[in-house]
């Protein structure tokens, strides 16, 4: 019986063998048939048999009820704000008239340079009535957005005023100053397009830009050569010129460091590399050029090649709102796809009738604009010998930025020392500075300072009396 | 919620479907058109590419009249309309001298307080003179008056909270509130119907944003139970915090939030609460309080409330009302608290005096007045036109009442015809709303008198039988009938 199976099992091995080390058994189509290649055809066999199974993959369980509700109950929120510390309580001073250049702090008569008010025109007798008359007739508010009859004639009667200032075909009226700037870039800039922008810019362009989802280039503060890098890099890596809508943006004069952008130099840049510009000019409008119509008129440059030019006017127009003004076909574009126009009520009437008087004074006395240059040119020269702080705006800029000749080390100590400053100078010497506030949302990487805003209708005694308070207290406090 | 019938649906898809054909061919023939003139682009991309601008060009600009009429005087419950011509179809628009003296059913003017009023116009006038028109300053630097502390204290009294912040404008309340609290790493679920200032702001703050069903608590609930087990997108590390974002009465809808049941979901998952009263506060609640005050829920349960005074107050800007911690936080990180100049003084003292009035403080009733007259003006004339047959949404107590047309030829014509008999009416399309929902929207005011509104029913009336939007079989008139006031559920 064991013999039998043995012979069996050599018998088979014997033929497993022979068939494998035989020689070339058959010819088929002219090629020799090993025996090793039928191993490796069962192998080819095997391989693909295994392809076509379906991976293993473990099986997936979805979270029970009872696991769901345990994770709801384990888990702990954050606090909503964070802890409030002693310092963080700080209270503005509070006025208790006008913000003109004299006011009434606390019961005391301050001079006051925290108010943006360039062309003196707080308190100013047409304007009150232009606006008394406007109260009695329309109220307060317009109870409405412009496309469901908030549209009130003084309204578009502004609108006009302004573009006939400046020389534009049309404008477009917003309802608050840092809305303007944020609802007009996500209008025209959309997802895929380039923008090229200052590291400088305020908050409120920040947020405009962050919102138009664009792809955003920062250039080093007012550099030209930089600009021009950029844009050379953006252009060079761009695949479809005509179908990416480009853009620089700029302001007029810089509100976190007091330096006024070269226009002209941009415009030639803009020109060479087909960019639109977008111009805010919210502290330059009513400020420089011969006749106050902002950068454009200063820089000497045609106002058809700034594309959009946007303002908010409540600086040198004393009023609330912002404008926004440009081609008609930029103009109409905003009138339906800008979302702080669309979706907010329109600006009381009462302040837009205020602007339309603001603008007529400012085009019936341009004396007061020489008389804001004197005023910056005088406090200019007092301040450049301040112990410990050093003049950081251009000369022309009717904000007056100091910075620290050295900071302390670090961001917070620094804060303190000038709030400590401005404290000190209001309470004993009845000055009102005002000091870079930033917000934690703020982006903008600028040293802090602090800011003096030059009015037409400081005296001279003021501005003297401001920069001696101003000597006197950083070399105390700063030492 | 609407319920659209089949054949109004397919009538309405039909008619947008013409439309964007005949628009298609139009800017065809324009593009051959324009082969021939030069293009002077030079190579800039134009401001708006291919399709982007279509419904603008080819269907909005065609009924462009029904849209921001202008007007020259107060927007109370009567004004004046100022006629407009177009040489060109409707793509340009002039104004002309003369006006019309229309009804006014389209302004937010709940208690009445945009003309001219003989408690508030006074001390607006005295409190211009003593204050000037704007502080040209930020709040911080040097722009918060005596007016600005008194309103915010004022505030927080009347909505019920300890500490209040004001803003200028209520648009830019919303968009610069959210992103101060809460940002990478938090979550966000606003209902869908919310405000553009909602989404921008929740959109500006970097946080992640999911949306639950229209005043749905339990698909809130469901939304926030799987959120919160699976935590952030791909890490599923634990969110930092989760905020629900609701609004008071929807604007487009009329409605009021569910909110006793949607703050009951919240507090049981410890998640925050925003409110944005826009549209109720001052107009609805026993004293006008608001929502809160309708429903009965405590105002301590919600953790912020924001408002806006344009609607109710007859002035503009906004506020927040929260605990004192949460509004310090606010005043030193809020951008517009910090970047943005403080609000009009005169607008400041409008709302000083318009809340008084309501609260009565200023020595008569008419607060408690005007509260009963919107009161009664809305629920009388919903229930009006709700027996004529139209399809009429919100709420009892809701001032707004959106009738529903559908059709976007019934747009213009119902909208012309109601002006040429001098009502004037606000009408609603796409983008504001979904593109089948077109609607027209009635706002009532407390300045609205019973001739009034009798007028208008009887000319909204005749409209809506030409234009054929009586949805609804007509109820017969019942003689004698005493009106129950509903509750809601």
């Amino acid at each position: 019986m064991a013999l039998a199976m043995v012979n069996v099992t050599a018998s088979v091995l014997d033929w497993v063998s022979s068939y494998f080390d035989a020689p070339t058994r058959a010819v088929v189509f002219g090629v020799p048939i090993d025996g090793h290649l039928v191993v490796e055809a069962l192998l080819v066999v095997v391989i693909l048999f295994q392809l076509t199974r379906k991976s293993y993959k473990p099986p997936k369980k979805p979270l029970t009820e009872k696991e769901i509700d345990e994770l709801c109950d384990d888990w702990v929120p954050e606090p909503l704000t964070p802890q409030i510390t002693e310092d963080m309580t700080y209270e503005p001073p509070t006025l208790e008239s006008a913000a003109g250049p004299h006011a009434i702090v606390n019961g005391k008569e301050v001079v006051n340079f925290a108010s943006a008010n360039y062309l003196g025109l707080v308190g100013n007798e047409k304007i009150t009535d232009s606006c008394v008359g406007a109260l009695e007739k329309y109220g307060v508010g317009s109870c409405g957005p412009r496309g469901f009859y908030g549209t009130i004639d003084v309204h578009l009667d502004c609108e006009q005023k302004i573009a006939k200032f400046l020389g534009t075909p049309d404008s477009i009226l917003y309802s608050y100053g840092i809305s303007t700037i944020f609802s007009v870039i996500p209008a025209f800039c959309k997802k895929g397009d380039i923008i090229v922008a200052d590291e400088g810019v305020h908050w409120a362009v920040q947020n405009g830009l962050y919102l138009s989802r664009s792809t955003v280039v920062y250039f080093k503060h007012n550099d030209m050569k930089s600009l021009e890098n950029k844009l050379e890099e953006v252009t060079r890596r761009s695949k479809h010129p005509e179908k990416v809508r480009r853009y620089i943006v700029v302001e007029a004069i810089y509100q976190n460091s007091g330096q006024i952008a070269p226009l002209d130099e941009i415009v030639r840049l803009k020109e060479k590399y087909r960019f639109r510009i977008i111009l805010d000019e919210s502290h330059s409008f009513g400020v420089l050029g011969n006749s106050g119509r902002g950068l454009a008129d200063h820089c000497g440059v045609p106002i058809e090649k700034i594309d959009i030019i946007t303002a908010g006017m409540g600086n040198a127009l004393a009023t609330d709102g912002g404008f926004c003004t440009g081609s008609v076909r930029v103009v109409d574009h905003q009138r339906l796809s800008s979302s702080g126009y669309v979706f907010s009520a329109s600006l009381p009437p009462y302040l837009a009738s205020a602007a339309i008087a603001a603008v007529d004074y400012l085009e019936e006395n341009p004396s007061v604009l020489s008389k804001l240059r004197t005023n910056i040119a005088t406090l200019f020269n007092e301040l450049s010998d301040v112990p410990g702080l050093v003049l950081a705006s251009h000369i022309l800029s009717p904000i007056v930025f100091l910075k620290l000749k050295k900071s302390t080390g670090t961001g917070k100590t620094d804060i303190d020392l000038l709030d400590s400053i401005a404290k000190q100078a209001l309470e004993e010497d009845s000055v009102l500075i005002a000091t870079t506030k930033r917000s934690s949302l703020d982006k903008c990487k600028l040293p802090i300072g602090l800011r003096l805003f030059v009015s037409a209708s400081h005296s001279e005694s003021d501005l003297l009396k401001a920069a001696a308070s101003l000597k006197r207290v950083a070399a105390l406090v700063i030492s | 919620m609407v319920r659209l019938p089949y054949l109004t649906a397919l009538t309405t898809l039909f008619s947008y479907g013409i439309l964007f054909v005949f628009g298609h061919l139009r800017d065809f023939f324009r593009k051959i058109f324009d082969w021939s003139k030069s293009n002077n682009l030079q190579g800039y991309a134009p401001i708006c590419l291919g399709y982007e601008d279509f419904y603008t060009r080819r269907l909005y600009l065609r009924i462009q009249d029904c849209f921001g009429r202008p007007i020259s005087s107060a927007p109370d419950s009567w004004f004046d309309v100022v006629e407009r011509y177009s040489n060109d179809n409707n793509k340009t628009l002039h104004r002309t001298e003369k006006t019309t003296k229309c009804l006014n059913l389209g302004s937010y003017n709940y208690l009445g307080f945009a003309a001219a009023d003989e408690y508030c116009t006074p001390r607006v006038i005295e409190s211009l003179k003593q204050y000037s028109v704007s502080t040209c300053s930020t709040r911080v630097d040097g722009g918060t008056t005596k007016l600005h502390t008194e309103l915010e204290e004022l505030v927080a009294r009347f909505v019920g909270k300890p500490a209040a912040v004001l803003f200028g404008m209520g648009y830019v309340t919303n968009s610069a509130i959210i992103p101060a609290l809460i940002g990478k790493g938090g979550l966000i679920i606003s209902d869908s119907l919310n405000h553009n200032s909602i989404v921008n702001g929740a959109r500006g703050s970097g946080a992640t944003v999911r949306v639950f069903q229209h005043n749905n608590a339990p698909h809130l609930e469901e939304v926030l139970r799987e959120q919160i087990a699976h935590g952030q997108p791909r890490t599923h590390r634990p969110w930092k915090k989760i905020i629900v974002i609701i609004e008071g009465i929807y604007s487009m809808e009329g409605e009021l939030c569910k909110l006793p049941e949607i703050i009951a979901v919240c507090k049981k998952y410890k998640v925050y609460t925003y409110l944005d009263e826009a549209h109720s506060i001052g107009a609805v609640g026993q004293t006008g309080r608001g929502v809160c005050e309708l429903l009965g829920v405590d105002t301590a349960d919600i953790d912020i409330m924001m408002g806006t005074f344009t609607k109710s107050f007859g002035s503009c800007g906004g506020y927040i009302a929260a605990s004192k911690e949460i509004i310090q936080h606010l005043k030193r990180t809020c951008p517009a608290h910090l970047y943005a100049t403080s609000m009009s003084p005169p607008a400041v003292q409008q709302v000083i005096s318009a809340m008084k009035v309501i609260l009565g403080e200023d020595g008569t009733n008419r607060g408690a007045k005007k509260l009963a007259q919107i009161r009664e003006n809305s629920n009388f004339f919903r229930s009006e036109l709700q027996k004529m047959g139209f399809e009429v949404l919100g709420d009892n107590d809701s001032p707004i009442m959106p009738i529903m047309l559908y059709n976007p030829a019934k747009i213009p014509a119902f909208s012309r015809e109601c002006l040429h008999q001098n009502v004037a009416i606000v009408t609603v399309a796409f983008p504001a709303t979904p593109l089948l929902l077109a609607r027209a929207r009635i706002c009532i005011s407390a300045a609205h008198s019973r001739e009034d509104l009798i007028k208008a029913l009887e000319v909204i009336s005749k409209v809506g039988d030409l234009v054929g939007i009586k949805y609804f079989p007509v109820e017969p008139v019942k003689p004698n009938k005493v009106k129950h006031l509903k509750k809601i559920e």
